[in-house]
């Protein structure tokens, strides 16, 4: 049995797992529904193939983070979500408008197709935003002042824009063809985009947030992050530049059509990292601490032996189905 | 402008209210999908193949819907009803952390091998990734219903400075309304399966659908409806029992009894009146509603009057319990005569067919009626004895929470148009499909699970 102490460090890093694995999982799909062209049928129908089979676990993800926050800091979670209670609403309809325009796409009547498209692009688009704006939110404390809305809403939008990211990263790897090529032009796009904008919060974060600003100062081992983002960043430009080069020389040689989407995976850990070590161990920014709100033991331990059990496991078969829709997207068929 | 208490019980009543219509089917559905699945197997007649890829469709769909709806409500506790889990959280929590880890990524990552992996398992793995998602989507309602139940009769905590903390976790998910609820709604679950797909098959064949395939789902689905709604009755009974030890007020409101009698009379109509703490119009069964509650003619039942200021709204949890039962009923017998019918005739006359077809999602509305009696007949507690709905309430803005309701009833508006219009149109193609010939059924049926895309 843990103490209460011990607890609130092993459920914060779980939580910082599950949103992390949320947003990369997750992220690659609201990526691809943004993504999708309005004007191609064939290609709409390919990517979300690509998807297909994942997005409802990867999903999950995000039911498993705000759950986690609910059942450990629970006293966190409805600051937290009565300060967001109008972008939770946007995100909320948002996941529910894509996920069904995900499956009416395929069945309902083929006229009625090009709504459900919109539905999903649309719904994939705001999603995303309001995912970064609750986490500029986040960030600034729930200030909702002038400055505190300008900067979620960059956030928003930088948000949307590394989903984009690993998105398009996601189709490099799992497409062929026309839609391949276009995928790696995406990428190319987005890749200088939020290569920007994580420069632009970098710098923002620190200047809106004084203790940011001080603990980045006092530990300059936690430089090495973005020394190795901007690594990722140089490394992912080379890898695209040189599959372009490819691409344009008939080259059909595809072994490396995984390296963005890791190196994209990569930055958003170090990304993610970074804002974890800018917080720790605040739950709430400059409010609650994970051992303010951390819920009462004898809950957390009784969860905690399940999960050691049931993670690993979820680990393995989510494994599995990754492996059985390895490579290339076949059409998606339905039986 | 109404309060935010009233506000944020309607939004609830109208997230879970929706979200439980898609679940209820996925439940069963799933356990039918395993059924065709496991009988295509066994006999490699590929009209099984066609029952489930037809179901398989519709489960997906609905599915779908259930988790979209389903993550609304992971973030309505915190917003909405903040007191809920600080006063009882450290049982609620572990609860629900349990369905996410055990069924919702179970359900969701098996989903996507018996949705799209069919040609890239082995038939085998194909038919586990089937049984998985169902014992997925039923272990969710186990732990679900283990915290419905709790909320009712709750039990193993104790309480320090108005926080509840867990003492026997055994006790806690074995409350002692807990087996009868999870049966009860099982069976309810099983039978909104049914008759969805009895309504939908009878569609078909009412459109000049003659193909074997919607004849041998309506066939299963009425002897699966006759038998369960029989266990329906046997359960629903023991759940009343259970719930007059337990919750003696909710049963007085739903039999309508307001003053403690011996010998009370079945009601099977009435309007009741709570200004005058009275019924009018009454039809009754003299001393019926004794006898079946504690099976003697005389037995005691107490009334509402008893329980003045502490008892549920009495018109609604009343009229949805006749409703439910009502339906309940109907259901019994249209399964029972149709399947008898087409036992011996081995078809069934048109009129049985489009009542059938009217009867269609009739399990939605008796397992909503339900729903509201049990969850109304609670109040005024949101944990009973323990905390109080209007102490659980948040201080949002009522603007706030009455647009966030609005947008809510927009969205299920047209998400239930889209699907009972996908529904139609899938059942409509259905009916264009040509009948699979004989002579090629066998040569094709091994080339339905090739090994290699």
């Amino acid at each position: 049995m843990f103490d209460k102490d011990t607890l609130a460090i092993i459920y914060v890093a779980l939580m910082a797992l599950t949103v992390l694995l949320y947003a990369i999982l997750d992220g690659y799909d609201l990526g691809v529904g943004m993504l999708m062209p309005l004007n191609d049928d064939k290609q709409a129908d390919t990517m979300v193939a690509s998807i297909g089979p994942f997005w409802d676990a990867n999903e999950t993800w995000l039911v498993m983070a705000i759950g986690l926050l609910l059942i450990a800091f629970p006293a966190a979670h409805s600051i937290v979500f009565k300060a967001l209670y109008l972008p939770t609403l946007v995100l909320l309809i948002s996941l529910i408008l894509r996920g069904i325009a995900f499956d009416f796409r395929a069945k309902a009547l083929f006229t009625h197709k090009p709504l459900w498209d919109k539905a999903f692009k649309f719904g994939s688009l705001f999603a995303s935003l309001s995912q970064g704006y609750m986490l500029g939110q986040f960030i600034v404390g729930f200030d909702q002042g002038y400055m505190g809305i300008a900067f979620s809403v960059l956030s928003a939008v930088g948000v949307a824009i590394a989903y984009t990211l690993i998105g398009a990263a996601w189709l490099v790897m799992k497409c062929e063809g026309a839609l391949q090529l276009r995928a790696i032009k995406w990428f190319k796009k987005a890749l200088f985009i939020s290569g920007a904008g994580v420069l632009a919060v970098s710098i923002v974060n620190p200047l809106v947030n004084k203790d940011v600003f001080d603990r980045w100062l006092d530990t300059p081992v936690y430089w090495l992050l973005p020394v190795l983002c901007a690594l990722c960043f140089g490394l992912a430009l080379f890898e695209i530049k040189k599959m372009i080069a490819r691409k344009y020389a008939d080259n059909a040689n595809d072994d490396r059509c995984w390296t963005p989407f890791a190196l994209t995976t990569a930055i958003f850990t170090l990304c993610f990292g970074g804002i974890a070590l800018s917080f720790y161990p605040y739950i709430v920014p400059g409010t609650l601490t994970i051992w303010d709100a951390v819920a009462a033991p004898q809950a957390l331990n009784f969860l905690l032996w399940g999960a050691m059990i049931v993670i690993p496991t979820i680990v393995l078969y989510t494994a599995y189905s990754y492996r059985v829709f390895w490579g290339k997207v076949s059409p998606l068929q339905y039986y | 402008m109404l309060e935010t208490l009233m506000l944020s019980r309607m939004q609830f009543a109208a997230n879970i209210s929706f979200h439980i219509l898609f679940p209820t089917i996925t439940i069963a559905l799933s356990w039918f999908l395993v059924y065709f699945k496991v009988r295509f197997n066994l006999s490699n007649d590929p009209v099984w193949m066609r029952i489930y890829r037809f179901w398989v469709k519709i489960f997906a769909l609905t599915f779908a819907i259930g988790v979209v709806t389903g993550v609304t409500m992971s973030f309505q506790f915190g917003t909405n009803w903040p007191k809920f889990m600080e006063t009882v959280g450290n049982i609620a929590g572990p609860l629900l952390g349990y369905e996410v880890l055990t069924a919702f990524f179970l359900e969701a990552s098996f989903l996507g091998i018996m949705l799209f992996g069919i040609k890239r398992v082995p038939p085998l793995v194909h038919t586990g990734a089937t049984i998985i998602v169902a014992i997925g989507t039923t272990l969710s309602a186990f732990w679900i219903l283990a915290l419905n139940s709790w909320m009712q009769t709750p039990q193993g905590f104790e309480m320090i400075d108005g926080v509840a903390y867990p003492t026997d976790w055994f006790a806690i998910i074995f409350n002692p309304s807990f087996p009868y609820r999870l049966t009860h709604m099982v069976v309810a679950s099983g039978l909104t399966a049914s008759f969805l797909i009895a309504g939908i098959s009878a569609y078909r064949l009412l459109k000049g659908d003659n193909k074997r395939a919607p004849y041998k789902a309506l066939k299963i689905s009425l002897s699966a409806a006759a038998i369960l709604t029989v266990t329906q009755v046997y359960v629903g009974d023991l759940h009343g029992l259970n719930t007059l030890e337990h919750q003696p007020q909710k049963i007085a409101a739903m039999e309508g009894v307001w003053d403690t009698e011996q010998g009370a009379p079945l009601l099977l109509f009435a309007v009741v009146d709570e200004k005058s703490r009275t019924n009018h119009f009454e039809i009754a069964i003299p001393k019926m509603a004794s006898f079946i509650l504690t099976h003697d003619l005389n037995g005691e039942i107490k009334g509402l009057n008893e329980f003045k200021g502490d008892h549920p709204p009495v018109a609604p949890v009343f009229y949805a319990f006749r409703i439910m039962v009502g339906l309940g009923f109907l259901m019994l017998a249209l399964s029972w005569s149709s399947r008898i019918v087409l036992a011996r005739k081995k078809k069934l006359p048109k009129w049985m067919l489009r009542a059938l077809v009217l009867m269609t999602f009739s399990g939605w509305v008796a397992t909503l009626a339900g729903w509201y009696v049990t969850e109304i007949g609670r109040q005024p507690w949101l944990v009973t004895g323990v905390l109080s709905v209007k102490d659980a309430a948040t201080d949002i803005a009522p603007g706030n929470v009455m647009f966030s309701l609005i947008a809510y009833l927009v969205i299920y508006v047209l998400v239930m148009w889209a699907y009972l219009h996908t529904i139609l149109t899938m059942s409509r193609r259905a009916i264009e499909v040509e009948e699979i010939v004989e002579q090629q059924e066998q040569l094709s049926a091994p080339s339905l699970q090739p090994k290699e895309v």
